[in-house]
């Protein structure tokens, strides 16, 4: 049989963004997989190398735009790091709460567009009702839906306010949750598409660095929130599941989400506990790192970002590197997809949560 | 039928017009009457399933173009109408132009068999079922026609994705038609419809004898209409339209119309076969008894269609339901699931009918 060779993206309408795969097909089984990205290119690293921090800040929530607050997050703690700033409780806490917020509107999102690739409309209407609301209190926090540039060197911009709102929305999104779960989890058409079907064997996930849910979802408790010092004192544990397949992938972002609702929950316990909010700002016009490297990670929604910058005692970084969870998870599609039928190829791909301005920076 | 015919033959000899003008007109009357309704009752249905998805999903559908959105689907047309008409580099012109023309053709053929109501089927064959189960086939022509001549690999994936599932769900349809042939011993549709009235209303319909068979024409149906769980041949998130993503304009319209025509034509079948075509579910006409003398008489006919339409909705309901709550099959459970669970049920319950006549006859006679 002659191979068909089929270019999937980078206009297809649902590859998600930008994402550009070569298959080499024998009917519909895939022989071949050859990721092409970099359509996306913006030159993140190489235009912090011109700016000044204070400058770059602005851009960094551009990187990921579903979570953005975990890339300035980033930035922010590698120069609170290198510059020695101590972060007050009340920031902390709104940190960490913002974070949370981020990662559930973001998981909600790959919800919906996970099923939309499956061919399912409705539950992408569903999760972008509850998505709606959060993003509603970001805009009211911050002047903005997405891309908020709201934490800055030292603390945060404004200190929040109307934090009822949030707290009437996580007793509600439980059960907006369950309705999810109703009508999507113990689907025998979603089972049949994602139970078994692409297989991630742990080995091969830490060969291709994959993190995050994923990894996790492949039976590996790697969670980074676990050392991180941002969220001592909060308690809660990664979730890890061991089927290693979508199903399992979608799962384990739907009890994510359940168990970012507990972190927010004791953030605002300690917001309320903590009315001052002492930011520690210092002037942002002439920030200079003293040389050296520095480097900082998160455990953002998409796998461990992380942030490495090395300084010549300059205004601006003399290199700036980001790593980010879906460049790896792209490159994991080169093994993921042989073996498969085109018809799981997207819904494979779905399953990683790939987000292309991430991978292409 | 006959009975208009020759209220018709008489009005053209009170105006001394020949009987031969007659026999020839008359039979491209309907055919017009049903190209008019054809529009405008796609018209509605998409309208109709746009709202309903848009309440499905806490949306309010269109609400733009005209009152409530109206307007909406006739905006749409007017669109499409304008739009450039591009034919690929690379394609086969001639089949290219010719497949969205195949594919509206029988739709308009298959509309023409239902009965509407007692005296309205524009085409009373003896076997019209059996012509409409053919006639329901054609479609996979046009799109294997259509995906092949795009010269598009997207297309080709789409059109042989069709081809091997209406192979596997027309057998299932071909035996549950069967089963319901046994129960009415007629292949006429008129005679079935006239088969369901009995001394038990709506439980005499057939959807109650024949429950598995009324289970599988439904699932049989959305298979062949490409509607979602059974969207493959145009499954969005892997072949972008599939057959039709080199359409556009009023080509691409007339797929979409056909699509749409087809969805009206089986819901009507459908309802023909199981939920008692145009009979009253009261068990008498209700136009007799609210309007006497000759209007109520004449009414009726309105009425049968009425709810002929009504029965058609409802079905067309549930599969609109059905798209908002269900995600794709994949392809290769899709032709499992016909020949490991819908065939053998079909021929099960083929079985059970014929029993069901031979035993309990006099009831369903």
């Amino acid at each position: 049989m002659t191979s068909l060779k089929l270019n999937l993206g980078p206009q297809h309408p649902s590859t998600h963004g930008v994402l550009r795969l070569i298959l080499e097909l024998e009917g519909e089984l895939i022989t071949r997989c050859e990721p092409d990205v970099g359509y996306l290119h913006r030159g993140m690293e190489k235009m912090a190398e011109k700016l000044s921090y204070i400058q770059y800040l602005p851009l960094v929530d551009r990187i990921d735009y579903l979570a953005g607050f975990f890339y300035s997050e980033l930035l922010c703690r590698n120069i609170e790091k290198a510059l020695s700033l101590e972060l007050s409780p009340r920031v902390k806490a709104i940190r960490v709460m913002l974070l949370e917020l981020n990662r559930i509107s973001s998981h909600l999102l790959w919800i919906g567009a996970f099923l939309m690739d499956l061919g399912a409309v409705s539950p992408f209407f569903y999760a972008f009702r509850e998505r709606e609301v959060i993003l509603k209190y970001f805009e009211k926090i911050s002047g903005q839906r997405m891309m908020n540039n709201y934490f800055v060197f030292g603390g945060v911009r404004n200190d929040i306010f109307d934090i009822e709102e949030i707290e009437r929305f996580l007793e509600i999104l439980p059960h907006k949750l369950d309705d999810y779960e109703s009508i999507i989890t113990d689907n025998l058409i979603f089972k049949k598409r994602t139970v078994g079907k692409g297989v991630l064997d742990p080995k091969i996930a830490l060969n291709f660095g994959i993190t995050g849910p994923n990894l996790r979802a492949s039976g590996v408790g790697y969670d980074t929130r676990k050392k991180d010092s941002l969220y001592e004192g909060f308690s809660f544990s990664p979730i890890v599941l061991g089927n290693q397949d979508s199903w399992t992938r979608y799962k384990i972002r739907i009890l994510e989400i359940h168990e970012s609702i507990r972190i927010i929950t004791q953030a605002i316990e300690k917001i309320k506990a903590n009315p001052e909010l002492n930011n520690n700002f210092i002037n942002p016009l002439n920030i200079v790192l003293p040389e050296g490297e520095y480097y900082s990670e998160i455990e953002a929604p998409r796998g461990v970002a992380s942030c490495y910058i090395k300084s010549d005692g300059k205004k601006s970084p003399y290199r700036l590197k980001w790593r980010t969870g879906s460049y790896y998870a792209v490159n994991l599609l080169r093994k993921l997809l042989v073996g498969e039928y085109l018809n799981d190829a997207i819904a494979i791909a779905g399953s990683l949560d790939i987000i292309l301005p991430e991978v292409d920076k | 039928m006959n009975y208009l015919y020759f209220l018709y033959i008489e009005f053209l000899a009170k105006h001394n017009i020949p009987k031969i003008f007659g026999d020839i007109t008359f039979y491209v009357i309907p055919a017009c009457i049903i190209f008019v309704a054809l529009i405008l009752v796609i018209l509605v249905l998409v309208l109709f399933e746009r709202k309903l998805l848009g309440w499905f999903t806490q949306r309010k559908g269109p609400n733009r173009v005209g009152f409530w959105g109206v307007l909406q689907t006739l905006a749409d047309a007017f669109k499409l109408l304008c739009k450039e008409n591009i034919t690929p580099i690379g394609a086969d012109r001639a089949v290219f132009n010719l497949a969205p023309i195949i594919m509206f053709l029988p739709v308009l053929i298959a509309l023409g068999l239902i009965p509407f109501s007692s005296e309205f089927t524009f085409m009373n064959f003896q076997t019209n079922v059996l012509i409409y189960v053919i006639l329901a086939t054609f479609p996979v022509l046009s799109i294997l026609l259509a995906g092949w001549a795009s010269n598009n690999k997207y297309s080709l994936i789409g059109g042989v994705r069709n081809v091997a599932q209406i192979l596997a769900y027309e057998l299932p349809i071909s035996f549950t038609v069967l089963s319901v042939i046994v129960l009415a011993s007629s292949m006429n549709l008129t005679q079935i419809t006239l088969a369901q009235s009995n001394q038990y209303g709506v439980l005499g319909w057939y959807w109650f004898p024949c429950i598995i068979g009324f289970g599988l024409m439904l699932i049989c149906t959305l298979a062949e209409l490409n509607r979602c769980p059974f969207d493959l041949p145009e499954a969005e998130s892997e072949l972008i339209a599939g057959y039709n993503t080199e359409y556009s304009g009023m080509r691409f319209a007339l797929f979409y119309l056909s699509e749409y025509g087809m969805l009206f034509a089986n819901s009507l079948f459908i309802s023909v076969l199981f939920l008692g075509g145009y009979l009253s579910p009261f068990g008498k006409y209700l136009s007799p008894i609210l309007f006497s003398g000759p209007v109520g008489n004449i009414l009726i006919y309105f009425e049968q269609a009425f709810w002929l339409f009504a029965k058609s909705f409802l079905i067309i309901f549930i599969f609109i339901w059905v798209r908002a709550t269900l995600p794709r099959l994949a392809s290769f459970d899709l032709l499992k699931f016909s020949w490991n669970i819908l065939l053998p049920l079909s021929i099960v319950n083929l079985l059970l009918m014929s029993l069901l006549k031979f035993f309990v006859g006099g009831v369903y006679a």
